[in-house]
């Protein structure tokens, strides 16, 4: 029997097991809506906003490993996830976005709600597809998953004109892809890896170097299992945080322009760096001529474009981290070190990198007057451990929670990485709570961020998802604050944000518990109070204005070179000049 | 240095734009572009000059390869080949000018294809020095327009033995 497009759309989604789509109707998806209400096996989560879908179903994918999916109109519903788009392409999340479009005989006649959908897209996703025939839409779905899923993830695009959703075709859902441009490399280079192992085996001061890639291989314990069989150190990127346990001995934490000072020195210091499913961004190189000035390079990338894109490799292995690591490990295994000479041998570069963790560690100092964001997280971190799952915004709260925050899980840390966009945090939280109802997902953020998306509160309450949303709420755009600061002589163009809405009314407004710490004895009961509520919680923390974010490797910075807290010229202004004088009367940036 | 890049496609709508979005968005340049169907109708040949140092190119060719569309891509500059341009000329000629413009064209074995009583159009075929060799022997005539395809190119079917820089992992087979 001969079925419409909006039906075969709707059975090839529910044959790649989605059970979750995140969207918003209009004119020329409404076939395509009317199919979906008739039936059960896929829930339709309405957003407010078109961003706020992409994101939602971001951090979907992200939790979960599984393609997000997305469905809104023509026109200005697409133009709406550009950003989402972008966000995901960056940061290789699996997305598939499904497209309303005008009419095939419509397109290119500027009709109501027409935008060129693939080719406003087409520098933002890993493929793009407009179906002009019915007949080859099950297909072109069947690709769009595979394509979102496999190699090295990333966002999908299929847009569908109105009258495909409408005509009518034989519906046969294909077994499976065949796609001759398109065959991700996996196992890597077997003589490559070898090699790879024997550097690794004869390496003084080795540091491994983990991004996104091993948390979206699921590596994490091939990564732990290397690290542990050859002793050697790990830091992450914000992309990879979470691939490894942030607590265990050998964790360095976050590296790069604000990573620990141990960690960016071990990196400036190592003579071997292994480099495992990670891009070697500009924010964590710093200045490239004097980045790991002394290393051998092994790069683990499944995206050949990522190897020696900006930096040099002398062993570049394309392939699956996953994969890869688990051959890499085998032969680690039966190489002849047994693991009491491993810690022989590493154990003056561990006594090091220790020692500079020691003289420089983390720190901020909490008064009794005005709360630090610093503090904030570290007591929600006590709070939670590791049973959390946590979303954040983009700016400093987005740093100081990478810093203090140390998750022990992959798919637990959904941040927006190479992108950084702000308004992320909030929808990502809500797709993530989607996939997990039971688990406990905060939202780390500010009222910059927040108010970025805020509409999608209205989604947490209707769904009854208990997000927990930790809004740190310092008056201005801090990150933009603290450049102006440091590197603009404190003119604050446009980073104070003045007006502010009640976030605890607002929240009221939306049926949601609102609670507000004004003061750091406040702090630890509010968070209490929230985690402990059973449906979506806001809390406002009002946090200082002026608390940088440290260490730092200044934009083009190298990075042995880190600013470790405010200049003198800077601590002088705060103490006696405009900073203070506006802390201390609690006017300017402080809400009221 | 100058890369001659032959680059296989799916021959579906979209494609091209892909491609030379991709040049664009990376800042790459695109000296020449030449596009059209191979012996198998589902395939299109694009053929791609560009100018990079060694880095540059190999990030090229590497993103070609990235796109879903993207059969194969071979830079020819690695091998050995052959590579053609043709180029309409058409040139003002007064009365005094006719014959030398037919002698001209004779020493490049280029064709008169079209002619009018104050012109000549002149069809060249052959590498970039002879078309613009010849160009520039016209230019003193008056050239009233000028149109170039753009190069293609194909490699030689030679056993010679110096072996390509490139890996062969690069090429997607």
């Amino acid at each position: 029997m001969k079925k419409t497009g909006a039906e075969i759309f709707v059975e090839s989604l529910r044959l790649e097991g989605v059970k979750t789509v995140f969207g918003l109707p209009g004119g020329v998806v409404l076939k395509i809506f009317d199919v979906l209400c008739q039936q059960k096996d896929i829930e339709l989560v309405l957003t407010r906003h078109e961003q706020g879908a992409a994101h939602m179903a971001e951090g979907y994918a992200k939790a979960t490993g599984k393609p997000g999916v997305v469905l809104v109109t023509s026109g200005p519903g697409m133009t709406n996830i550009v950003t989402g788009l972008a966000d995901a392409y960056m940061d290789s999340v699996p997305l598939v976005a499904f497209t309303g479009q005008v009419s095939t005989d419509l397109i290119g006649n500027d009709a109501f709600q027409e935008a060129d959908n693939v080719g406003i897209s087409r520098p933002c996703t890993k493929h793009n597809v407009l179906v002009k025939d019915v007949n080859e839409l099950a297909q072109t779905i069947k690709e769009a998953f595979y394509i979102a899923m496999s190699g090295r993830p990333g966002p999908v695009l299929v847009d569908i004109p109105k009258d495909v959703s409408i005509a009518k075709a034989e519906f046969k859902y294909p077994e499976k892809v065949n796609l001759r441009g398109y065959n991700p490399t996996i196992g890597g280079n077997k003589h490559q890896i070898k090699q790879a192992a024997e550097e690794i085996m004869k390496a003084k001061k080795p540091i491994i170097y983990v991004g996104g890639g091993a948390v979206f291989s699921d590596a994490a314990d091939e990564v732990r299992e290397l690290a542990e069989i050859t002793q050697i150190p790990v830091t992450m990127t914000l992309m990879g945080l979470g691939s490894f346990p942030g607590t265990h001995p050998l964790s360095l934490g976050m590296l790069g322009m604000h990573g620990g000072y141990w960690t960016n020195m071990a990196m400036h210091h190592s003579d071997l760096l292994i480099a495992v499913g990670a891009r070697f961004d500009d924010r964590v190189t710093g200045k490239l001529s004097e980045f790991c000035p002394e290393a051998r390079v092994i790069h683990i990338d499944i995206d050949p474009t990522s190897i020696k894109k900006t930096f040099h490799a002398h062993i570049p292995i394309v392939g699956d981290v996953k994969a890869v690591l688990r051959q890499m490990n085998v032969m680690l295994r039966s190489m002849d070190g047994n693991p009491a000479e491993m810690k022989a041998l590493r154990s003056p570069w561990l006594k090091q990198v220790g020692e500079w963790k020691k003289s420089h560690p983390l720190t901020y100092k909490q008064g009794d007057k005005i709360t630090k964001p610093q503090f904030v997280i570290e007591k929600l971190f006590d709070l939670t451990k590791h049973e959390a799952i946590v979303a954040t915004d983009v700016g400093q709260h987005q740093m100081f929670a990478a810093q203090y925050f140390k998750g022990n899980r992959p798919r637990t840390w959904l941040t927006s990485g190479g992108l950084g966009t702000m308004g992320f945090g909030f929808p990502a939280a809500i797709g993530a709570q989607k996939a997990f109802p039971e688990k406990l997902v905060i939202c780390i953020t500010s009222e910059g961020s927040f108010q970025m998306n805020l509409q999608e509160l209205v989604v947490a309450a209707e769904h009854k998802l208990p997000v927990k949303i930790v809004l740190l709420n310092n008056g201005c755009h801090g990150m933009v604050r603290q450049w102006q600061d440091l590197f603009y002589e404190g003119r604050y163009s446009a980073s104070l944000l003045g007006n502010m809405p009640d976030f605890v009314k607002l929240a009221d407004a939306y049926g949601i518990l609102g609670l507000r710490a004004r003061k750091p004895a406040e702090v630890e009961s509010v968070l209490k109070q929230g985690l402990k509520h059973k449906g979506p919680v806001l809390m406002d923390i009002l946090t200082d204005p002026y608390e940088n974010c440290y260490p730092m490797i200044p934009a083009g910075g190298a990075q042995h070179q880190m600013m470790l807290e405010d200049p003198p010229e800077l601590k002088l202004a705060k103490k006696g000049g405009a900073h203070k004088k506006k802390v201390d009367e609690g006017e300017g940036v402080l809400p009221a | 240095m100058e890369h001659i890049i032959s680059v296989l496609v799916e021959n579906k709508f979209g494609v091209l734009a892909r491609v030379a979005g991709l040049f664009s968005a990376r800042g790459y340049n695109i000296e020449s572009l030449s596009v059209a169907p191979t012996l198998d109708p589902t395939t299109s040949m694009i053929t791609i000059v560009t100018i990079g140092d060694d880095r540059i190119i190999e990030q090229i060719m590497k993103q070609l390869n990235k796109v879903v569309e993207v059969l194969k891509v071979v830079d020819l500059t690695e091998t050995h080949f052959l590579d053609r341009e043709t180029a309409l000329i058409k040139v003002h000629t007064k009365p005094e000018h006719r014959d030398e413009a037919i002698r001209i064209a004779d020493i490049f074995r280029a064709k008169i294809v079209d002619s009018s009583p104050s012109t000549y159009t002149i069809e060249i075929t052959g590498d970039v020095d002879k078309v613009e060799a010849l160009i520039n022997l016209l230019r003193p005539l008056g050239i009233k327009e000028l149109i170039r395809t753009g190069r293609i190119a194909i490699s030689r079917e030679t056993s010679r033995t110096d072996s390509p820089r490139r890996e062969p992992a690069l090429l997607k087979t």
